[in-house]
């Protein structure tokens, strides 16, 4: 007995269809069939994750998908969300998995309470389509004070820096997690918009090496792919110790994706599962981070940043701060709502902090130890639109890292089922048939497309401040004011309220 | 009702200043006649002056110059500059009725050299000493307020014009080498004297003029490193910016200026190799203290005197040259109105500094 | 023509006096604000340092200055004639729409931001020095031309950041030097001699004339002039929702 009702129905109109079969064969998840004896379509409504696929690419706009209308007795506390992984896991014995990141509604999205000022009399707005407005941004470690040589000048002693066009990155998103097409799109984009992508924790597929300049390889707990060359073969290094989706918790490739180049990429042979283990066993405390950054730097020459990846977690402050004497040049913080490609719905949707939190927090306990300027910071977890970028820079992130939005703009329509590898867009999958789906060029050119228009964006809004540099907007709190919020709130997010 | 400090009180402007290279003196009133010129920019809600070489002999000592709001306030900081200090001189600093300027706290003098084993125990240099002793006074003492504390030097200010606020203070009865004037134009009451400006620290005095869009940025930035902006203006975190890079980091005014008003990349991409890679190490190296928004800002100090504007130049500033003094103002009418016979008038570069300093010879 | 002593005046009274009289001399001009402010009519010469906001919506009066000028001269102009023996302040001419503004000296940043042309309406600019960045920003019609004369060896005729955001008129500098940072939505050419002719020789006479400046002297010079490229306009792209 089946007692969990369908999520969604596929309704098609009759009326509207011309028996094309588009959605059939676009549908990847076996929810849409054609029945040739019959010559109709049917429909598996349990299986449709509500991707929007067959709705999208139907050449008559037939197709919707809607909630299914069959309701539960309703209760607040028992909702059918809650019956349903009730049954789901009493039929199974398993831990619910999902993927992308948690959408639950009980959690603040600060940043929608959060408003920006504009400059009106007092100082002057700026014309950023005119005049000079500077996104350009630095990422790197600054020594904590400046040397003269000899002769008196200054010496550049500064550590090697990453150099951004607009202050936005691409998150990590590992090559098995997301096809190689969309990995060539991140990687072609970046290199044009002058800024970088993360390969993340599944090696560097050869094809890339070529993005070398743009590109952040990641050194993760399985240590998959990393070697002499593929450390080298990069702008920036990163120490991946977790991510906002699931922090504390490991990743598992199964077998059945490691084959073909992903098994090369990965250097794992063919058909053997790919563990990441929960903690990077070459650290069990704050000092073992610092033998890891140094070994990184010694086995590149000290060319080259590190980054230390971690999720924002109860005590991220002072973990922050222990990042920051590790020898780290930069941290990188992944909020609550950070995306994945699959973890425990239960750790996703209930470990962690919102990223605003996050950066407010360790913004300020960098600054309370003096060591703000030495280090930047990173945030990402659920930055959306532009305005998410203004608003965490102005609460004291040096940049963003966008994964989740950057794939919406690859297609990803957040239908949360990458973990079952069948992704309709052709992201989240290994599958030939689907990942052909994914231009890599016409990719590319959307991510373009979306960073450029977020820059425009972020200009506009720095004009509007009177503000023509970026640098001059971190942690600018003046520049937001706060509605909706309590004052603790207020407090740790170091913000007055709208009116003060 | 709030005052400032407790809220931030955005301003406009006008700022002048005069400097005898060769250190002959000048006398107090000719500043005033020259910030009353600009009474337009003004609204009646603050004036001050700095004065440098006026103390020639007490010069070794610092100069305090303290509002007092009651005589418990007097009685307090007196005790802790005892503990603290050797007074040599102590007393009320002269003043004139003057029909516009009201609410006048006690306004007192002291001329004092820290006590050796003091600072002996404190393991810190005279300045950063005497510096961490007037904060200390100014945050803790209630009714307090340390308005200037550098040696052979003294700010002079009150809530009013600046001409009223000379005349009170009978700035004519002054002379020293270089002057600084300000005419402030806040948006609302700031509710007390210590509002007004010169802001200054040490010998570090900095009038300004304008708004900055950088402002809390540079706050929390600067307050990494011991300071606490306690009146949120523009002028306060300005001068903490200059006396971390200059006194802290041994920046020069120009380094500073290329920090604080740092050119574009883009202005930085036309430079020759050597001056691109000085300029962008400075701003990558000192990022958070860029200052955005209109500002021109006068910054005394012992021996010399900076002129500054922001990069876009979006407040106005002129120099002048006659003989061997340099005036500064926002209007070059100011200057015309004390030296109608220039040698030369110009308008600086927006971000470039224009530096004077005493004649070697002339710092005897 | 009537001579009056600024010294003996307080501001209204001396700005009554400017109203009343069609011709009229001001001596000893020191800061006094919104001098010759609207007149549509009369002759008037200030000796001094007249303040800021001189001729501010001029409307057909003729102004000469001896001496320098402040900030904002000439804004929001709508025709008549400002002649400076002198240097001007920053934001000259902003938003100029008709009449002519002649200065000897240099001139400060942002002159002629906004300039504009309208039916019979050309405002016309001319800077005998140098100015600060941003010459001509936004500009939207009329004319501005920078000579440079006795300007310092190795000085630049404009700063940096020239005509950003200019999207009608011309720009003419005697040069043929291209400005740094010039941006690649102008176009930049030096003219030729019948451009030179017939464009700048009557733009130019009644500057030199009422300088007593010799203009074959100054046309002997290379010029060059800056148009806005009407295939790249600075449109923001939107995207509509």
């Amino acid at each position: 007995m089946n007692m969990i009702a369908s999520r969604y129905r596929i309704n098609i109109r009759k009326d509207e269809c011309v028996l094309c079969k588009r959605c059939v064969r676009e549908c990847s998840f076996g929810a849409i069939n054609f029945n040739s004896e019959k010559n109709t379509i049917t429909l598996t409504h349990s299986k449709c994750v509500d991707c929007q696929r067959c709705a999208a690419l139907c050449p008559r706009e037939a197709i919707f998908i809607t909630r299914n209308q069959n309701t539960y007795a309703n209760n607040h506390l028992y909702t059918a969300n809650t019956l349903n992984e009730i049954y789901r896991q009493s039929a199974t014995g398993g831990v619910l998995l999902s993927s992308m990141g948690s959408g639950i509604g009980s959690v603040h999205i600060y940043f929608d309470h959060l408003l920006l000022n504009a400059s009106q009399v007092t100082n002057p707005s700026i014309d950023p389509l005119r005049e000079p407005m500077e996104t350009i941004t630095f990422l790197g470690r600054r020594p904590r004070h400046i040397e003269r040589g000899k002769d008196g000048k200054l010496v550049d002693n500064l550590p090697p820096h990453i150099e951004l066009s607009t202050p936005i990155l691409f998150s990590a998103m590992s090559y098995g997690a997301i096809s190689l097409n969309v990995h060539k799109a991140l990687a072609k984009a970046a290199l044009r918009l002058g800024t970088y992508y993360n390969c993340g924790e599944g090696g560097l597929h050869e094809s890339l090496y070529e993005y070398a300049t743009n590109t952040i390889v990641q050194v993760a707990s399985g240590r998959f792919g990393v070697h002499e060359r593929y450390l080298n073969s990069a702008a920036a290094i990163e120490i991946k110790i977790g991510q906002g989706a699931k922090p504390g918790i490991g990743g598992h490739l199964t077998g059945t994706k490691i084959i073909g180049d992903v098994s090369a990429t990965r250097m794992v042979p063919e058909g053997i599962d790919a563990i990441s283990p929960a903690p990077h066993h070459d650290i069990y405390s704050i000092e073992d981070l610092r033998q890891l950054v140094l070994s990184l730097k010694e086995a590149t020459s000290y060319t080259k940043p590190v980054i230390v990846k971690v999720a924002a977690v109860h005590n991220i402050a002072p973990i922050a701060s222990g990042i920051a004497r590790s020898g780290a040049d930069i941290i990188a913080i992944d909020g609550f709502r950070g995306g994945t490609g699959a973890a425990p719905m239960r750790i996703r949707d209930n470990v962690g902090l919102p990223i605003e939190l996050a950066i407010a927090a360790v913004d300020q306990r960098l600054r309370e130890e003096k060591i703000r300027n030495e280090i930047s910071i990173i945030a990402g977890g659920g930055i959306r639109n532009s305005t998410d970028v203004v608003k965490a820079i102005a609460l004291g992130a040096d940049a963003v890292a966008i994964g989740s939005a950057a794939l919406c703009a690859l297609g990803c329509h957040i239908c949360a089922s990458c973990h079952t590898g069948n992704c309709a867009w052709g992201i989240a999958t290994q599958r030939p048939e689907l990942t052909n789906r994914l231009d890599p060029e016409e990719g590319a050119d959307s991510l373009v497309n979306l960073v450029s228009a977020w820059t425009r964006e972020i200009k506009e809004i720095m004009g509007g401040m009177g503000i023509n540099s970026i640098e001059a907007l971190r942690g600018n709190r003046l520049a937001l004011r706060a509605v909706g919020l309590h004052e603790k709130e207020l407090e740790i997010l170091g913000v007055k309220y709208g009116g003060e | 009702m709030k005052k400032e400090g407790e809220v931030r009180i955005p301003s406009g402007c006008a700022i002048c200043g005069i400097f005898s290279r060769d250190g002959s003196p000048v006398n107090g009133g000719t500043i005033a006649k020259s910030i009353a010129l600009m009474h337009n920019r003004s609204n009646g809600l603050g004036g001050g002056f700095a004065g440098y070489g006026i103390y020639p002999a007490y010069k070794d000592y610092y100069a305090l110059h303290i509002f007092y709001d009651n005589l418990k306030a007097r009685e307090e900081t007196e005790r802790f500059l005892d503990s603290h200090f050797d007074i040599i001189n102590l007393s009320k600093i002269p003043t004139k009725q003057v029909e516009s300027i009201t609410d006048a706290p006690l306004i007192w003098r002291y001329f004092v050299s820290p006590l050796v084993h003091k600072i002996q125990d404190s393991q810190l240099e005279e300045n950063e000493y005497t510096a961490r002793c007037m904060i200390r006074i100014n945050n803790s003492i209630d009714g307090a307020y340390v308005f200037s504390c550098g040696k052979n030097m003294g700010v002079f200010k009150a809530v009013g014009y600046p001409e009223d606020v000379a005349e009170f203070y009978r700035l004519e009865d002054y002379e020293g080498y270089a002057w600084t004037a300000h005419g402030r134009y806040p948006t609302n009451t700031p509710g007390w004297w210590g509002g007004a400006h010169p802001f200054a620290l040490l010998d570090l005095s900095v009038v300004h003029n304008g708004e900055i869009s950088s402002y809390d940025a540079n706050r929390r930035a600067v307050e990494m490193y011991d300071y606490t902006c306690n009146l949120l203006t523009d002028t306060e975190v300005i001068t903490y910016i200059l006396d971390y890079l200059i006194r802290k980091e041994g920046l020069t005014l120009e380094e500073s200026a290329n920090v604080i008003a740092a050119p574009f990349w883009s202005t930085i991409a036309m430079k020759d190799q050597e001056e691109a890679t000085r300029l962008a190490y400075l701003r990558k190296m000192y990022s958070s203290f860029l200052i955005t928004g209109p500002f021109s800002i006068l910054v005394g100090f012992t021996g010399g005197m900076m002129a500054l504007n922001d990069r876009l130049k979006l407040r106005s500033l002129v120099v002048a040259e006659k003989g061997e003094t340099t005036y500064f103002s926002s209007e070059e009418a100011a200057i015309r109105a004390i030296e109608p016979d220039l040698d030369r008038v110009w308008s600086p570069a927006g971000g470039k500094p224009v530096i004077v300093r005493l004649n070697k010879e002339a710092i005897v | 023509m009537k001579t009056i002593d600024a010294f003996k005046l307080n501001e209204e009274e001396l700005k009554q006096e400017i109203r009343n009289n069609q011709d009229i001399e001001v001596d000893n001009c020191l800061g006094q604000r919104y001098l010759g402010c609207a007149l549509k009519e009369g002759n008037i010469k200030l000796v001094g340092t007249p303040g800021n906001g001189l001729a501010a919506y001029l409307d057909g009066a003729s102004i000469y200055v001896k001496g320098n000028a402040q900030d904002a001269v000439a804004d929001t102009m709508n025709g008549g004639l400002v002649a400076i023996e002198g240097n001007a302040g920053d934001a000259l001419s902003y938003a100029m729409r008709g009449g002519k503004v002649y200065i000897l000296g240099n001139a400060g940043y942002r002159a002629g931001v906004h300039m504009k042309a309208y039916k019979e309406k050309r405002s016309l600019l001319i800077i005998g020095g140098c100015t600060g960045s941003f010459l001509g920003e936004y500009l939207a019609g009329g004319t501005i031309i920078v000579l440079g004369l006795n300007c310092k060896p190795g000085m630049k005729l404009t700063g940096y950041f020239c005509a950003n955001g200019m999207y009608a008129g011309k720009i003419y500098l005697r040069t043929d030097e291209k400005p740094v940072n010039l941006s690649d939505k102008l176009e930049f050419h030096k003219l030729d001699r019948d451009e030179k002719e017939e464009e700048l020789r009557p733009l130019l006479e009644e500057y030199a004339r009422i300088f007593h400046l010799n203009l074959e002297e100054i046309l002997a010079s290379d010029f060059s002039v800056i148009e806005a490229d009407p295939q790249k306009s600075y449109k923001q792209i939107y995207a509509a929702v």
